[in-house]
Formats: structure tokens, sequence, C-alpha cells
């Protein structure tokens, strides 16, 4: 029963892991403030953008939030409702193209 | 990591322990604490909150005939005369990762039952949040005071007011909670009510240090939204 009630204790992890990924994110934060300070504009700005913020927002979820190491049904949970999140996002990419499309028709070129 | 309170029930890792948890009776997750998977499913919920602050900035910004402001020139901060792009938001964004990273190593001395440092991460996680909220509250009173309402600005397109004090507004708000929260937990934390077992004030819940890291992802979570905020609404 003694054996038992020790692994019952949740792992904890070495204090390295938690200071590498502590260092990554602030080194990925001053290179997306860089893209700033550079003014990189364009395709290279937003994909640059979306690069180190996903880096990041994965960096903090996999290992700030312990999801690298928790069980696939809580993560399969968490995870599968964003792709309705990315279809909404589809969905209003369309919409705005076709909002502002009309906005434009109609202001400057008339009905 | 066998449940005490189930008998003969052992978690198996992998998509087979998935396929158990699925497929079992009685609860899902057997062997999660049930304040964990709960504040699991409020973070979810809360993710489609921001999401649709987001969506709808993005549907905003898109569809506006009107030129949107310039994010870098309008929070850009005059430092001995020379405007520096975005600095105040650079080091929101930095003391914000560093409580997250304070708070990480709470929850670790917390699960190894380190009373005085869990104890005092929790607080230092408070004072970046404290910090992060006064940088807010001063770039908000800038803001205002150069004429940004929610209806107007002087800058271009009218949405901007209204987009930027609804999502930022939103966010500080979370962040002002958590200081909150930080601050009773980091109480009950040097009061050694986690090494006792001591029941909480609205629960026969004994109190665990699994407590540190359910406070822990609904911090990680705040600067997780934040670090979207960042990309889309300051550097896009």
């Amino acid at each position: 029963m003694e054996d038992t009630k020790k692994k019952e204790q949740p792992t904890t992890h070495k204090i390295g892991i938690y200071l590498w990924i502590w260092g990554l994110l602030f080194v990925l934060s001053f290179f997306s403030y860089m893209v700033d300070w550079f003014q990189f504009q364009g395709l290279l700005r937003w994909s640059l953008i979306l690069i180190f913020m996903f880096l990041k927002a994965g960096l903090i979820m996999a290992f700030f939030m312990h999801l690298f190491w928790e069980r696939y049904a809580l993560v399969n949970v968490l995870l599968w409702p964003m792709t309705a999140i990315a279809c909404f996002v589809g969905l209003m990419v369309a919409e705005f193209q076709y909002t502002v499309f009309t906005r434009l028709f109609y202001f400057f070129i008339g009905g | 990591m066998a449940d005490p309170k189930i008998e003969g029930y052992e978690f198996k890792p992998g998509y087979k322990g998935m396929a158990a948890d699925a497929g079992s009776d009685q609860t899902l997750f057997k062997g999660v604490h049930w304040g964990k998977a709960m504040m699991w499913i409020f973070l979810l919920s809360d993710t489609f909150i921001f999401s649709c602050f987001l969506i709808s900035y993005m549907k905003g910004r898109g569809s506006t005939p009107v030129e949107w402001p310039n994010p870098s020139e309008v929070f850009a901060l005059h430092v001995g005369g020379v405007p520096v792009p975005l600095l105040l938001i650079a080091i929101m964004t930095f003391v914000l990762i560093t409580s997250s990273g304070t708070m990480a190593l709470a929850v670790k001395y917390g699960y190894e039952r380190n009373r005085k440092m869990c104890g005092w991460l929790i607080l230092a996680t408070a004072l970046g949040g404290l910090t992060f909220v006064g940088m807010q509250a001063f770039e908000w009173s800038k803001l205002i005071h150069e004429g940004v309402r929610p209806w107007e600005n002087p800058f271009g397109a009218k949405q901007f007011g209204s987009f930027f004090f609804m999502i930022t507004g939103f966010h500080g708000t979370h962040v002002s909670i958590g200081v909150i929260f930080l601050c009773i937990y980091a109480y009950k934390t040097f009061a050694g009510h986690y090494d006792e077992g001591k029941r909480g004030w609205f629960t026969t819940m004994k109190g665990d240090y699994v407590e540190i890291e359910i406070l822990g992802l609904y911090w990680h979570f705040v600067d997780l939204v934040w670090v979207f905020i960042f990309a889309f609404f300051y550097l896009w």
C-alpha cells in the first residue's frame, strides 16, 4: 500500500526544463518585437508574426500548462474544438472580403 | 497514476489510455482532480470568447475602406524626444512572460511540498500581474487623453477604439481577477493550508497543492491570450 501511495504523487519535472522554456519565450518575444522594429512589411511580416506566435503559444501550452505530459484524452478534448475556431476564421475572411468589396463598389463606383 | 478512490483502476498512457478514458464508466479522466478538469473546460470556453473578439476585430479591420491606424505609431513612447515603437507593449509582454515563468516554478515547488518557495513565487507572480495592469492603466489613460474613444479616434478607422478597449479591457479584467486569486492562494500557501489538507471556504474539499496547478493553468492562459493579442492587435 505504501508503494502505491508514493505512485499517486504527481510527478514533477526538473527545474532546467522550465528555465529553458522561459528563456525561449523571452527570445521569441524579442524576435517578434524585432519584426516591428525593423518594419518588415507584407507577407514576410505576417508569416514571421504567425510563426513566433504559434511557437510561443505551443511552448506555453505544452510545458507550462503540462499538456506535453498530459493524458491524450484531455489533450484531444482541448485541441479538437480549435478546428471549429479555424473554420470560423475562414468563414469570416470570406465575409470581410465580400463586405469590403460591396462597400468600395457602392461607395465609390455607385450601384 | 492509480486513483486511490477507484479500485483496480490503472492509467495507461497513449491512445490506449485515451480509449480507456473515453470508454470508462462513471467518470471521464479518471484520477484527474475534478477542479483541474473543470478549469480546463472553463479555459476552453474562455478561448472561444477571446476567439470571437479577435475574429470580429479581424472582420472589422478587414471590411473598413478607411485606413487602419498604424499600431506601432499609436502605441509608441517618446524616450528623450525620440519615438520608440511599441515600447510599453514590449515591456508588458516581457513582464507577463516573467510572471508566467514564476508561476510555473511555483507549481513545481508546490508539488515538491516546498511551502515557502511556492508562496514567494506566487507572490512574485502577483507582483508581475499588478505591474502589467498598472502599465495597461497608463496605456489606456494615454490613449484616452489623445482622444481615442470607442466611437472615434484621431488616427484613422473609427472601429479601432472599440476593438482596442473591448479586447485589452477583457484581458486586463482577467489579469486583475488572477492577481486577486494569486494573493488569496499565496496566503493559503504560507498559512500551510495545502500541507495540512485544510478545507477551503466554500467547499468541503481538502486543500492540496493541485490547487496551485489549477491556479497556474488560469495564469498561463492569461499569458497565452496576450500572445495572440500582441500578435494580432499590436504587431499586425
